[in-house]
């Protein structure tokens, strides 16, 4: 290379224009997302059905109807605290928290959603776990499959709530997160204890979650996108 | 396509005078320091690194492995396993081996060398910390950026201290011509601050909205691989080739289109990762076009390459170094093109959420960054330590078993991933999926535990060349006892 200052602007530029288009870019155009109602209202307060409305053939972006709730829902108090016990367990490495739409793959036909995953839902999380690999399943919606004591049990040992005939889950037991302990003879059971079913411990015992469990639940408990967006309603 | 013969000249060993190999000898004797502590460094995280792959491996198809500790678990050792592989065996190797390269080609003494020693003591270190760290669950749940924050300014500072000095060693480079592996190196070592602080900056200490942390997150890992792994393991075989087998490298027309356009594609093409994903259409079509694009860069390098290997197989077979450069310039070419396929949407679609994704970082990190490295060591140790290797029965059990170990994972995981993939989407005709999650759990583990005897060869392999390192390292030098340099097998002009 016979230019060198060529050589040091096409190494600045080639990056630069890079996080641009790739990165710099997609931040402008969402940056006005906010939480929005269902549907959206003309400046009439009529419903418009879709992301805009026109006044004179313009469109324009409609506004949340007052009164109405809207999405996405910030995570508050322990589940909050449980996703951070989701980050520190590595969890994303197994499971994705995005829905491809209908037609695209089989997310929809498995259950794992209403309607496609979009920017909007993503807009009030500190920390976004898309995820890359569904070693197990899509847990975008996994607050409305399941009840608690399920995750429990599920988190405990995955082989009581998910094993088929010899075919056994590959999902990590969590057992750290909870607590053995002996029954009170006092009070006796725990109204916390978990039933584990083949893997409880012996008479006498019982298997109780952590807070950190708690969290965790409480987290997975509110994994859900079973709302519609004005820019995307529910699949048929 | 006629080659620069100026260039020819500056990395032809028959046409170096004798003051210029004097003077290789003074440069390589002034980095030997550095570069033995990052190259152990280097080799002891390639080992931690494994054991940590092979405990995750287990434990994918045996979850009740090492399952009762929170330490174990397997999102911390998957986590912990990639970043001692990147940023410990990898990095290191490149501070060993990069540097090195640039004084050499730039014929630079590199002075104050205890500066990027303590470089490397501080890298090493903060890099220990931020695995206890992920152990422990202060780990980042970013991919490629788990390390918690309080050890990723160290390891900034630390990298700017590497970094300065093979830009010192360019800025007072005796050599009138800068040659094509010059480039790549002042390219990567400029590239990775720039990514590694802006990503922190958008993913962990003030995180972007939404999923422009996504964005983010996919523009740095693809390019931590393109623009930093690939650079480094390009101009290092860029610099090898020529220099064993004794000729010029073909083209320099070719290179120069081979290094623009790869820099120009590269830096686009990790969108591909979040096709159907709720991220605007605009971007991953970019993603998708110039990862499709990716292919000529990919093909000019390979064409450029083989061509000046092409009638040397005879010597090249025989050479350590060159075993291991072709056989990663060689997967350099595979990964690509099977990157630019899955990429297309189509492909994707299967291909997406499985482990053919994990087959594929594998196949560009293993058969084609960290094979070209092995390579380098191979050529570079004897020359630092003026002393030759000790074994050659261990590097060919290192070669043989890091080989074979390479095609039958990348193997295992593209085919069981791809499997994998055409039964998640497989429906019948009401549109109900033909197997249950379940089934597909069960099905790919056979795929899993292929991957495992694959692990447990490439770790073989790795003992082997850890115990020819150490061995040569600790053996006694003989300065005046004459050696030849050690081959596998006889070349033309014994034969």
């Amino acid at each position: 290379m016979k230019s060198l200052p060529l050589l040091f602007l096409g190494i600045f530029f080639t990056l630069a224009m890079s996080w641009t288009i790739v990165v710099l870019t997609p931040h402008l155009q969402m940056s006005d997302l906010t939480p929005a109602s269902s549907d959206l209202a003309d400046d009439q307060d009529n419903p418009i059905g879709g992301a805009v409305f026109y006044v004179d053939g313009k469109p324009q972006l409609g506004k949340n109807i007052e009164g109405d709730d809207t999405f996405p829902v910030p995570l508050v108090g322990e589940a909050q605290r449980g996703k951070l016990v989701y980050e520190s367990m590595g969890c994303m490495y197994c499971h994705t928290q995005q829905v491809r739409r209908k037609g695209f793959g089989a997310d929809f036909e498995r259950g794992w959603g209403e309607r496609q995953s979009v920017p909007r839902d993503y807009i009030l999380q500190d920390r976004v776990m898309l995820g890359s690999m569904r070693t197990g399943p899509d847990l975008t919606n996994v607050g409305t499959r399941y009840t608690e004591e399920w995750h429990y049990q599920h988190l405990y040992n995955a082989q009581i709530t998910s094993r088929v005939e010899d075919k056994i889950s590959t999902m990590p037991p969590f057992p750290f997160l909870f607590e053995i302990r002996e029954v009170s003879e006092n009070f006796g059971p725990s109204p916390d204890a978990v039933d584990m079913g083949a893997y409880n411990p012996g008479p006498g015992y019982e298997v109780v979650p952590t807070q950190r469990a708690k969290d965790l639940v409480a987290y997975l408990m509110n994994l859900k996108q079973d709302y519609e967006l004005p820019e995307m309603k529910f699949s048929e | 396509m006629s080659s620069n013969p100026s260039i020819v000249e500056s990395i032809n060993p028959s046409s170096e005078p004798l003051d210029l190999r004097a003077r290789l000898g003074e440069v390589d004797h002034s980095m030997r320091n550095p570069a033995m502590l990052f190259l152990v460094s280097a080799v002891f995280w390639l080992l931690a690194g494994t054991l940590l792959a092979m405990v995750a491996s287990i434990k994918a198809t045996n979850q009740d492995f090492l399952g009762d500790s929170e330490w174990m678990t397997f999102g911390r050792i998957h986590a912990a396993h990639l970043n001692s592989m990147i940023y410990g065996w990898g990095n290191n190797i490149i501070f060993a081996v990069a540097p090195w390269i640039m004084a050499r080609l730039c014929k630079a003494r590199i002075r104050h060398t205890n500066i990027l020693i303590m470089a490397g003591i501080f890298w090493n270190v903060a890099l220990t910390i931020g695995i206890i760290g992920i152990f422990k669950g202060d780990m980042i749940g970013v991919e490629y950026l788990e390390m918690p924050q309080y050890v990723t300014p160290i390891m900034l500072i630390t990298y700017a201290l590497v970094g300065v000095w093979v830009v010192i060693a360019f800025r007072f480079r005796q050599s009138e011509h800068v040659y094509v592996s010059q480039w790549y190196i002042l390219a990567a070592f400029f590239w990775l601050p720039w990514l590694y602080t802006v990503a922190q900056i958008m993913l962990v200490y003030e995180p972007a909205t939404g999923v422009v942390q996504a964005l983010a997150n996919w523009w740095y890992q693809h390019n931590l691989m393109g623009l930093w792994l690939t650079p480094i393991a390009l101009g290092t075989a860029y610099y090898l080739i020529p220099k064993v087998l004794g000729r010029p490298i073909h083209s320099y027309y070719l290179s120069v289109v081979g290094f623009w356009s790869l820099a120009m594609f590269f830096a686009f093409s990790g969108i591909h990762s979040l096709i159907g994903g709720p991220v605007p259409a605009w971007v991953v079509s970019l993603g998708v076009v110039s990862s499709v694009m990716l292919i000529i860069p990919i093909v000019v390098t390979a064409i450029n390459l083989h061509l000046t290997v092409v009638g040397a197989h005879q010597e090249g077979w025989a050479s350590p170094t060159m075993r291991f450069v072709v056989f990663g310039a060689i997967n350099f070419t595979a990964v690509g093109v099977i990157g630019a396929m899955f990429s297309m949407r189509h492909v994707n679609e299967t291909t997406h959420f499985t482990h053919f994704t994990v087959g594929h970082a594998h196949h560009a990190l293993y058969a084609f960054f960290s094979m070209i490295m092995f390579g380098a060591v191979y050529y570079m140790m004897p020359r630092l330590l003026e002393k030759e290797w000790r074994n050659p029965f261990l590097i060919k059990a290192h070669w043989y078993m890091s080989g074979m170990g390479a095609i039958l994972m990348v193997a295992a995981l593209m085919i069981g991933g791809f499997l994998q993939g055409l039964q998640m989407n497989a429906l019948d005709a009401d549109g109900v999926p033909v197997y249950q999650f379940i089934e597909i759990v069960d099905n790919t583990k056979y795929f899993l535990w292929a991957r495992s005897m694959a692990g447990l060869m490439i770790m073989v392999g790795h003992f082997a060349f850890a115990m020819n390192v150490f061995w040569m390292i600790f053996s006694p030098a003989e300065p005046d006892k004459v050696t030849e340099p050690t081959l596998l097998a006889s070349t033309p002009d014994q034969a």
